[in-house]
This record gives structure tokens, sequence and C-alpha cells, in this order.
């Protein structure tokens, strides 16, 4: 049984079909490339699997069970954590209070659930280091980080809750060339551990280095879907801007 | 003025002293200002009676700037909170004294009109998807209409006294509506920085996709904030027919622009993002203290209208010079 199953997934807003009945699976352990052109509704298929959008018709399986109509905190908990292209930080809370956004840890003092800042901040404090980012302090203001900073506080958040499956929109596209490195690092070493991982990101060679598969979106529809091993950047590029008319190659196990 | 940092402010300084709790240095810097200057203008500001006269008066839009801070720093804006605080007080003195019903009845009125219209404001806002302005806006019309409505026009007198003793009772000195405001502003305290409720109102302000992609469920939070407001109107609108014995549906007009203006004055954030309950307090005494000087120096009220006005968009504008230089604590 795959790890996530999309059947079908459609969606549609108004007249605009921005899904139109996708399909690919995610195992244990095995990184997904996500590509596509601008509007292929890479974003839009995402935001379904993770419970911002509800989709309008097929089916979302999370360890073989749907995930449609969960709303993203169930989703979270459910074990699916993204990493937003914006980040999805709240720029004035510090970062300790970002790592734990919607997941707060309380204590109870006399009957009443009140936040723990000081677990919350050891706990963020450890999960940093291990990434080994470099952040001042987890009491620090994130919006007064500095960009990759920022990325590091929502990888730390995403990988704190010890997720089966990680969804990456873009963590790359706003980083330096060494921390890039460290990104793909990182997607490797969540795939040896056992996590599934779906990467969207137009930089081909990122996707190359560490995907095991790579699914090409295309007006809202799979029109690729191979090993990465039994495609070429040509291939993939081709797909991509829709300079084949191949039909949609079955995706094999 | 208010916007330079002297240099003792630094961010150990202030977390220090002020706990954490976000009051800018400003605002205290400011009504210490303005009370030296009442003081030296007028020998009967500074009186114990004239101070407890202060707080008195202040307790009233102090408790509506206290629902505000959470509306605002939530990226919204409570413009009904007058005509909530008419409404529930007009409710409340009818149950009293036109059905002769008993005062615990009077008071569960009050704030239930004041919760469920604030509630009906949060339905509108999140269901209706229409913009809180607006259906903030219309609900001061027609809470305000229906006030007159359900009163006639005419002023409803005569509350029983466990209700009148909320507005004019003195336990050991203080009147009533002060403690109740200072409790008021300790529970909400707490509720703003050290529970999800109020750590998400901040967020939503802060990033509202961020909120609702972790998890935050965002529709359900707005709901519940503009309850929290309309409670503490319906609140506010007992405090203000127990002080004056009466349902009064004219109570409460541009109670809004001072409720914003102290929340403003305090440090919450005009455009969301991060509040402070303990700051909207010394908004609130600023403009209390303001409306008594000006009281003091026999200036006409129409010009305290022109104050209070000037002080909303002068404070929003220190806020907009801070912000443009970065974040600070």
């Amino acid at each position: 049984m795959s790890l996530l199953e999309l059947k079908d997934v459609r969606k549609t807003f108004g007249a605009i079909e921005a899904l139109r009945g996708v399909t690919f699976s995610v195992e244990e352990g095995s990184v997904v490339g996500l590509v596509g052109d601008n509007g292929a509704g890479k974003s839009t298929l995402m935001k379904t699997i993770t419970g911002v959008y509800r989709p309008d018709g097929g089916d979302i399986l999370f360890d073989g069970l749907s995930l449609v109509g969960k709303d993203p905190g169930a989703i979270r908990q459910a074990g699916i954590e993204m990493i937003y292209q914006d980040l999805a930080l709240a720029r004035m809370r510090c970062v300790a209070a970002n790592i734990f956004l919607g997941r707060e840890l309380t204590r109870s003092v006399l009957g009443v659930r009140l936040i723990d800042s000081k677990r919350m901040r050891a706990e963020a404090e450890a999960m940093i280091a291990r990434l080994g980012a470099r952040i001042p302090s987890v009491a620090q203001m994130t919006g007064q980080l500095s960009g990759g900073q920022q990325q590091s506080v929502a990888i730390a958040r995403a990988l704190t809750f010890n997720p089966r499956l990680v969804i990456m929109d873009e963590p790359t596209a706003a980083l330096a060339v060494r921390e890039v490195e460290h990104v793909l690092d990182l997607i490797r070493t969540l795939k040896t551990r056992g996590i599934g991982v779906i990467l969207i990101s137009h930089r081909l060679t990122d996707v190359f280095s560490v995907c095991d598969r790579i699914v090409v979106l295309r007006q809202g529809a799979v029109i690729a879907d191979d090993a990465a091993r039994d495609t070429s950047m040509n291939a993939v590029v081709a797909h991509i801007v829709g300079a084949t008319d191949a039909p949609r190659q079955e995706a094999h196990p | 003025m208010a916007s330079t940092t002297t240099p003792a402010a630094s961010p150990s300084w202030r977390q220090r002293i002020v706990g954490g709790a976000a009051i800018r240095v400003e605002s205290l810097l400011v009504l210490v200002v303005l009370c030296a200057v009442m003081a030296a203008l007028s020998s009967a500001f500074l009186s114990v009676s004239n101070v407890l006269n202060i707080l008195l008066s202040t307790s009233v839009f102090g408790v509506l700037a206290i629902g505000m801070t959470f509306v605002i720093c939530s990226a919204g804006i409570d413009l009904s909170v007058g005509s909530i605080l008419a409404l529930s007080g007009v409710v409340g003195a009818m149950l009293t004294s036109n059905l002769d019903l008993p005062w615990w009845v009077g008071i569960a009125g009050c704030l239930a009109m004041g919760a469920f219209t604030g509630a009906l404001n949060g339905f509108l806002i999140t269901k209706g998807a229409i913009p809180p302005f607006i259906v903030t806006l219309g609900m001061l019309g027609v809470g305000r209409g229906f006030a007159l409505v359900l009163s006639n026009g005419i002023s409803i007198y005569g509350l029983p006294p466990q209700m009148v003793w909320l507005g004019q009772g003195r336990p050991f000195g203080v009147p009533t509506p002060v403690v109740i405001l200072l409790l008021t502003a300790l529970v909400a305290h707490i509720l703003l920085t050290h529970t999800r409720f109020g750590v998400y109102a901040q967020v939503i302000g802060d990033n509202e996709g961020a909120a609702r992609a972790m998890g935050v469920r965002v529709e359900r939070q707005k709901v519940l904030l503009y309850t929290l407001s309309g409670l503490l109107s319906g609140l506010a609108g007992l405090l203000f027919a127990a002080r004056i014995n009466s349902g009064e549906p004219t109570a409460g007009i541009s109670y809004e622009l001072t409720a914003i203006t102290a929340t403003i004055l305090g440090g919450t954030n005009l455009f969301g993002g991060r509040g402070s309950v303990l700051g909207t307090l010394i908004g609130a005494l600023i403009m209390g203290v303001l409306q008594n000087g000006l009281n003091l120096l026999a200036v006409r009220p129409f010009y305290q209208q022109i104050a209070i006005g000037a002080v909303l968009i002068l404070a929003v504008w220190l806020d907009r010079i801070n912000s443009s230089q970065g974040w600070r604590r």
C-alpha cells in the first residue's frame, strides 16, 4: 500500500478546472518530484492534499484512509507536513511560536490551559540545533531573520512532529547555493528515515538529484509519471512545455 | 516626540519592566507627560477624588477597548461597540424595570445581548464573507436602531439595587466599575498572551493564510473574537446603565472612536499581528485623562471630540513611522 494515493482528484474554481483528475502515489521513503509550468496546478494540488482546499471529486488516501473533508489541523495530525513557498510564518511572533504554531505546548494552571512558552523555546532550540541551522535565538521575532533563516524555521516546523510525508513547495528557490545543498541533503536524510517527500521545484537539477520519481503536471492533469532514471531532463522539459503530445505513460511500480 | 526611543529603552530593559507585555514605553511617556501637564494646569487634577473620577469614566470605554484589542490585533475592526453598549443596557433595563425580573436576569441579559450581537457580527464576517468594517458599520446602525425601537427612544429608569451597585458601589472606596475594568483587563491579558485563543487572534492578524495552513480554525476563531468584543460591549452597557440607573438608548454614541483610539495608543497594531491589553489600559487612561483635563480646564465638550479624533490620527501616524523603521519589541 502506498503512503499517499491520489485518485482522480478534481478541483474547479468557478469556470476554471484547476485539477482535472490527478492520479499518482507516493511510497514510504521515496521522493517524488512534482514539476510543471506556472498555473499547471501544483500549488492547488498540494493545498488540496493539506486540506486548505476541498477536492470536488476523486479521493486522497493516506495510509489507506481518506483525507477528503478533513481540516488542515487534522491532516497535519495524521502526519503530513508542508513547507509552503511563502513559508507560512507569522512574522511578528518568535521562532519558537512559529515552530509550534497550531500545536502549542500547554500546561494546566487551575484548570486553564496556558501556553508553555518555556518548554516550547527549549524544544525549538533543540530542533534548530539538530537541523544545524544558525538562528541567533528562538526568542527572536521571525520577521527579523534572513530569508534563509526563515526557511530553516519553516523546515524545522515541518520536521518537529515526526511527519510521515513532507511536501516542499519550492524550498530552494530563495536560497544561496550552499543552502540549497543543505536542503537537498535534508531530503536524502528524510528518505533514509522512511519519510515520503513530494518536492515541487522549477530547478530540474535539484529534482533529478534527489527524486525517485518525477511527475509532470500540465493544465491540471498528470502528463508524465516516470522513475527518474527512466527519463531525462529534455523529456521532462518537453512534457512541461507541452512539446510532446505523447499520451500519459502509465505509472509502473 | 513619542516615537523617539530613549537610550534606557533597550529591549532587555523594556522586557524586564513590562514583562514582555508589549507595552510601548512611548504610551507610558505620553500618559505621564499628559498627567504632568494637567497637574500643572489644574490643582484639582491630582486629588484622590479626581483620580478616582478619571478611573471611573475610563472604565466603560476601557472595557470596550479591551474587546477592541482582540479584534484589531486579528486585523479586524468593530465599529458596533457603542451601539451594542446601548442595546445591551436597554435590554437589561427592560428585563428588570419593565418585566420585573430579578437583578441577575438583568445582568445576564446585558451580557447575553452583547455576546449575541457580537456573534452575529462574527457569523456575517465569516460565513457571509463581508468585510468586518462593513458588517460592524451596519451593526452600528442596526444595534442603535433596535435600542431606540425597544425603548421607544426614552430612557428606562430604575434598576434593581444590585445592578446599580455595579455602577455606583464603592467597595473599599474604589468605584465598582474600576474594579471590574481591572479584573477584566487581568483576565483579558492572560487570554491574549498565554492562551491559544489570544495567540491565534494575533497570528490571524499577522498572516491569516499561515494560521489556516497550520490548522488554526480561522473562521471559528473570528466568530469567537467578535463574540468576545460583543460580550465586553454588553458588560460596558451594563456598567453604563448601572451608573446612571437607567437603560439609555442613546448611550455610547461615538464610543467606538474612543475605544479604537485607546487601543491604537496602547500599541496594538492597527493592521493586526500584535496586541497588548495592558497597553490598551494605558491608552484608555490617556483618553480618560485627556477628557477629564479638558473638563477641568472648562473646555467646551465639543472640542473634546476634535481632540479625540486628532489623537487617533496622530497615534496611527506615529505607529506608521515606527513600523516603517522595522519591528521593535
